[in-house]
């Protein structure tokens, strides 16, 4: 006890995080004391942070090391979606450097909180136990309400905000009451002493209850149906780079979330989970495919998309082999970076009144910037999963992954579900080339969003070209989770 | 030994009877000055079972602020007590009804623990017994080093909030005449006053 007391805990695990969160405090004590401070120089001092901490990820070993008494761990799967999320980070605060100019809330926290947010994702992605997950959950959840509602003059960003407080708040509440089974029925919160009671004793009715109800909580969290109701008017109401965030990061470290809750805590009640995560990826492909069709507004549309987009990555879940597992990561990293490309386009849609969302305004994209055209119809072909774009090869490893696990039903309702969201992604590129063009947009786009742009289309086309790298890093990665 | 039993009765009496006060003085200024007495008390029986840290928190937290803050209420709010207890008879059912299944629930708790005693060896973080640790280290221990994660965890969510506060409702208004000290502390004689040579027999 003596000597318990009298030791540090071994903080250098944790050493991404601990810098991000002082780098984040010290950007804010910068805002707070300089006069005037603008998004712009926080935002440059985020990206910088987020560089430092990108290099510390990398040197980190890749063997599993367990901290603060094993609440929190470290290895090759946390630092591959450490890194995926710094990304996919990263890219959402370059994405709002013009546009909170323009729309006139530009106010220093914004890239602050958007650190906090990743800060609270990494710690989701590194969570070892019930309360380590539900802290994280909270830390992401909170800067996101806030960042939803963050321009506050604007009445659907408010409600975005308020709307996306009240559901997440649901959804933690059942989340709570899930671990607070799972607790009550092993006793124990870390996920490796969980499984060693379900391994024992098997899984009691009291635990099935608790791991249905996290479940609920973290299919929120993505956005999988049937706890997809926010995401249509959060996407639709939050600024534009905010969406792009929303529809990037948080996806990814939920995803992170609930590969270890599933594997890290319940392997051996596989059969039990895999009816649960079966149903909601059917639903959420369907869903997102069909009520994607009717929509006018592409943020909108967006979010139907990634609805059906988790649910495409849950069916590499519900395939519960390594495999699977790598699917799942290839998946992810193939969404986001395609994603950020989509919410470029859509950040160029820009006239003198404003910024502008409807899939209408698109018309006549090709004669006015035949480039941005050509990369978004190109997106769009990568998104609804036609050869050889990444998103054909995304779609490939989960359903492979299904068919090798013998999910026949599973694999064959996905592919139909990928070739009726096709008529909505196409769609798009039939209003861009082919209808009466409506007035141009403002020319040129801001660098820093082309650049964005630019390396999401090159990797989307040339994926196929040397994907090995990724696919490598992605079985590392689930390889390290696998047990 | 005596002395303690002595001392847990007097103080749990003192307790017991200033909370009865608190509902049923006449003057809501004495309710809270009884309020504060039944928090003392029940300092000193926590003193009595060795929880001096709980202690301490209760005086410091109760009665420096909580209590604080209640008579403050209570002097600045213009509310009619005499009214408000009109009726007060009525609300004594659901008073009891509350009551009663608290005690039930208390019963329940500590009735678990005698049927199956091993129930309270399972929880996560067991205190160590009081005569190896005495409390204040033992939360210590638990706070500060066992889960010192979540805990720093903790502050960053309640410091997220507190930014998230501000940048949702702080607005800076402009012509707002605001006190800047260091205006009127460097302001000279020269810059207010102006020194005009009156003549006798003539205004200025």
């Amino acid at each position: 006890m003596e000597e318990a007391a009298s030791s540090v805990p071994a903080i250098l695990p944790a050493l991404p995080e601990i810098v991000l969160a002082v780098g984040a405090m010290a950007l804010l004590m910068f805002g707070v004391f300089r006069e005037g401070c603008t998004a712009r120089e926080t935002s440059i001092g985020a990206l910088i942070l987020f560089v430092l901490v990108a290099a510390l990820l990398i040197v980190e070993p890749n063997e599993r090391v367990l901290a603060f008494g094993g609440s929190f761990v470290v290895d090759g799967f946390t630092k591959f979606m450490k890194l995926l999320t710094l990304l996919a980070a990263a890219a959402a605060i370059v994405m709002s450097l013009s546009f909170i100019r323009r729309e006139g809330f530009d106010r220093f926290e914004f890239p602050i909180l958007i650190g906090l947010a990743t800060l609270g994702m990494f710690m989701m992605i590194s969570a070892n136990g019930l309360i380590a997950l539900y802290m994280g959950l909270e830390l992401q959840s909170f800067a996101l309400y806030v960042i939803a509602a963050f321009h506050r003059d604007n009445t659907r960003a408010t409600e975005a905000g308020l709307k996306y407080f009240i559901l997440g708040a649901l959804a933690s509440g059942m989340l709570l009451y899930g671990s607070s089974l799972i607790y009550g029925f092993t006793g124990s919160v870390e996920f490796p002493a969980i499984a060693a009671v379900i391994a024992a004793d098997g899984a009691s009715i009291g635990a099935i209850f608790g791991i249905v109800f996290v479940l609920a909580g973290l299919a929120f969290k993505i956005s999988a149906v049937p706890f997809h109701m926010w995401t249509p008017d959060v996407y639709e109401g939050a600024p534009t780079p905010v969406t792009a965030f929303f529809a990037g990061a948080p996806k990814v470290a939920a995803m992170a979330l609930l590969l270890r809750v599933l594997f890290g805590a319940f392997p051996a009640m596989e059969d039990q989970w895999q009816q649960i995560v079966i149903f909601i990826s059917i639903a959420s492909m369907v869903l997102g495919a069909f009520a994607a069709i009717g929509q006018t507004n592409i943020k909108r549309l967006l979010a139907y998309s990634s609805i059906s987009h988790m649910g495409f990555a849950l069916v590499g879940v519900a395939a519960g082999s390594p495999e699977g597992l790598r699917g799942v990561l290839i998946y992810l990293v193939i969404y986001v970076v395609m994603n950020a490309g989509v919410f470029c386009c859509v950040l160029a849609m820009n006239r003198k009144e404003g910024y502008v969302e409807n899939i209408a305004d698109l018309a006549g994209l090709s004669r006015h910037q035949p480039m941005v055209a050509f990369l978004l119809a190109m997106l769009m072909f990568s998104l609804a999963g036609v050869p050889p774009l990444a998103g054909f090869f995304g779609k490939f490893y989960v359903f492979m992954a299904a068919i090798e696990a013998g999910l026949y039903p599973l694999a064959v309702i996905g592919v139909l579900a990928s070739v009726v969201g096709a008529y909505y992604y196409l769609r798009i590129v039939k209003i861009m080339y082919f209808d009466d063009p409506a007035e141009p947009f403002e020319q040129p786009m801001p660098g820093e969003i082309a650049a964005v742009l630019g390396v999401s289309s090159v990797f989307t086309m040339l994926f196929f070209v040397y994907p090995a790298p990724l696919i490598m890093g992605a079985q590392a990665a689930a390889t390290a989770l696998f047990p | 030994m005596i002395a303690t039993a002595i001392a847990f009765y007097l103080f749990a009496a003192i307790t017991v009877a200033a909370g009865f006060m608190v509902i049923a003085a006449r003057n809501p200024v004495h309710s809270v000055l009884f309020l504060i007495l039944a928090f003392f008390n029940a300092a000193a029986l926590f003193v009595l079972l060795g929880a001096e840290f709980l202690a301490l928190i209760l005086v410091i937290v109760y009665v420096g602020a909580v209590a604080v803050l209640f008579l403050f209420v209570v002097m600045m709010l213009d509310v009619d007590f005499a009214e408000l207890r009109q009726g007060f008879l009525q609300y004594l059912p659901v008073g009891a009804l509350v009551g009663i299944i608290l005690l039930i629930e208390l019963v329940l708790v500590f009735g678990s623990w005698v049927i199956a005693p091993e129930a309270a060896g399972i929880a996560a973080a067991p205190a160590p017994a009081i005569t190896e640790v005495h409390n204040t280290r033992a939360l210590g221990q638990i706070v500060y080093t066992q889960y010192v994660y979540l805990f720093q965890a903790a502050g960053m969510i309640l410091l997220i909030a507190m930014i998230g506060a501000i940048v949702l409702t702080l607005r800076h208004k402009p012509n707002v005449k605001r006190q800047v000290i260091r205006n009127q502390v460097g302001r000279k004689r020269e810059d207010a006053i102006e020194m005009k040579k009156v003549e006798p027999g003539q205004g200025l």
